[in-house]
């Protein structure tokens, strides 16, 4: 799946990385735990989450993890969204809570084995 | 033999804003020189729940790197208050952590079991109150 269609299907807005839409992405995370991020999560995968603090950024980039969609309609710092940038991920937020972001992305097919 | 790169660490108690800028540099570092991706993953991931370990559980400490031709070494000390038992502390969902800690997304109980998983080598000392002492060894 495009990042735009994630964008699209969680009505999301972009903070950062805008131009890197076009990348594609066959995995999805849905978590507030950041050791289970870094335990369980693939590569390539977009990080759900409902936390905003710096450390969701720092597992992000240990895990190679590209893409963060913070969810319940929560916004990082400015610092973080800069330094999102620096390190070329892309950051949206939703208004959707948790379960129904990942559940939306899940009935379009992403990360849904049965159709791999 | 000696090591093609090494480099020393601080890792402050409770300086939960700095926490995990160790293992970033580790991670760029090991990158620059040329380090495999997959091998750089596991050994980021690995550091930063060391790390994430002293600044969270102890009194502060420091993190020591050292690449060599055939492997890289992230190994780590702290000046206490040390584990009282180790192999409880190994279990999958074990933790200490505050409500505080869990907010910020850690105290799982995930860290040190997965620091063994990531690592090719891992070896944990700890006495109580002195400190622990953990060496991970990734083969190159
Ligand atoms: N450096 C340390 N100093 C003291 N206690 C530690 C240290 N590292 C880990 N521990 C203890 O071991 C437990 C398990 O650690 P870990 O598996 O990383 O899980 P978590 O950090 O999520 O609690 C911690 O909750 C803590 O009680
Ligand atoms: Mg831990």
């Amino acid at each position: 799946m495009k990042l735009f269609e994630i964008k699209d299907i969680l009505g999301a807005q972009i903070l950062c990385g805008e131009d890197k839409l076009g990348d594609e992405i066959s995995l999805a995370c849905g978590c507030d735990l950041m050791s289970d991020v870094l335990r369980f999560a693939k590569e390539d995968v977009v990080l759900l989450t409902g936390l905003t603090n710096i450390h969701v950024l720092k597992t992000a980039e240990m895990a190679n993890i590209q893409c963060i969609v913070f969810v319940r309609d929560k916004t990082p710092a400015d610092e973080i969204v800069q330094e999102a940038q620096e390190l070329n991920m892309v950051i949206m937020k939703t208004k959707l809570p948790l379960y129904e972001a990942c559940g939306k992305l899940y009935k379009e097919g992403l990360g849904d084995k049965l159709y791999e | 033999m000696s090591s093609i790169y090494e480099m020393d660490y601080n890792v402050g108690s409770r300086d939960f804003a700095a926490a995990g800028d160790a293992s970033r540099s580790i991670k760029r570092t090991l990158q620059q020189i040329g380090v495999d991706t997959s091998v750089v993953r596991r050994i980021a991931i690995a550091s930063y729940e060391a790390e994430m370990n002293i600044a969270i559980h102890s009194k502060g400490g420091k993190m020591h790197l050292a690449v060599n031709s055939d492997k890289v070494v992230v190994a780590t000390e702290d000046f206490g208050p040390g584990i009282e038992n180790v192999d409880l502390a190994m279990t999958e969902g074990w933790s200490t952590a505050t409500d505080e800690i869990r907010e910020m997304g850690f105290g799982a109980g995930m860290g040190l079991p997965n620091m063994k998983k990531c690592s090719d080598e891992f070896s944990i000392e700890s006495s109580v109150p002195e400190g622990t002492r953990i060496k991970m060894i990734f083969k190159l």
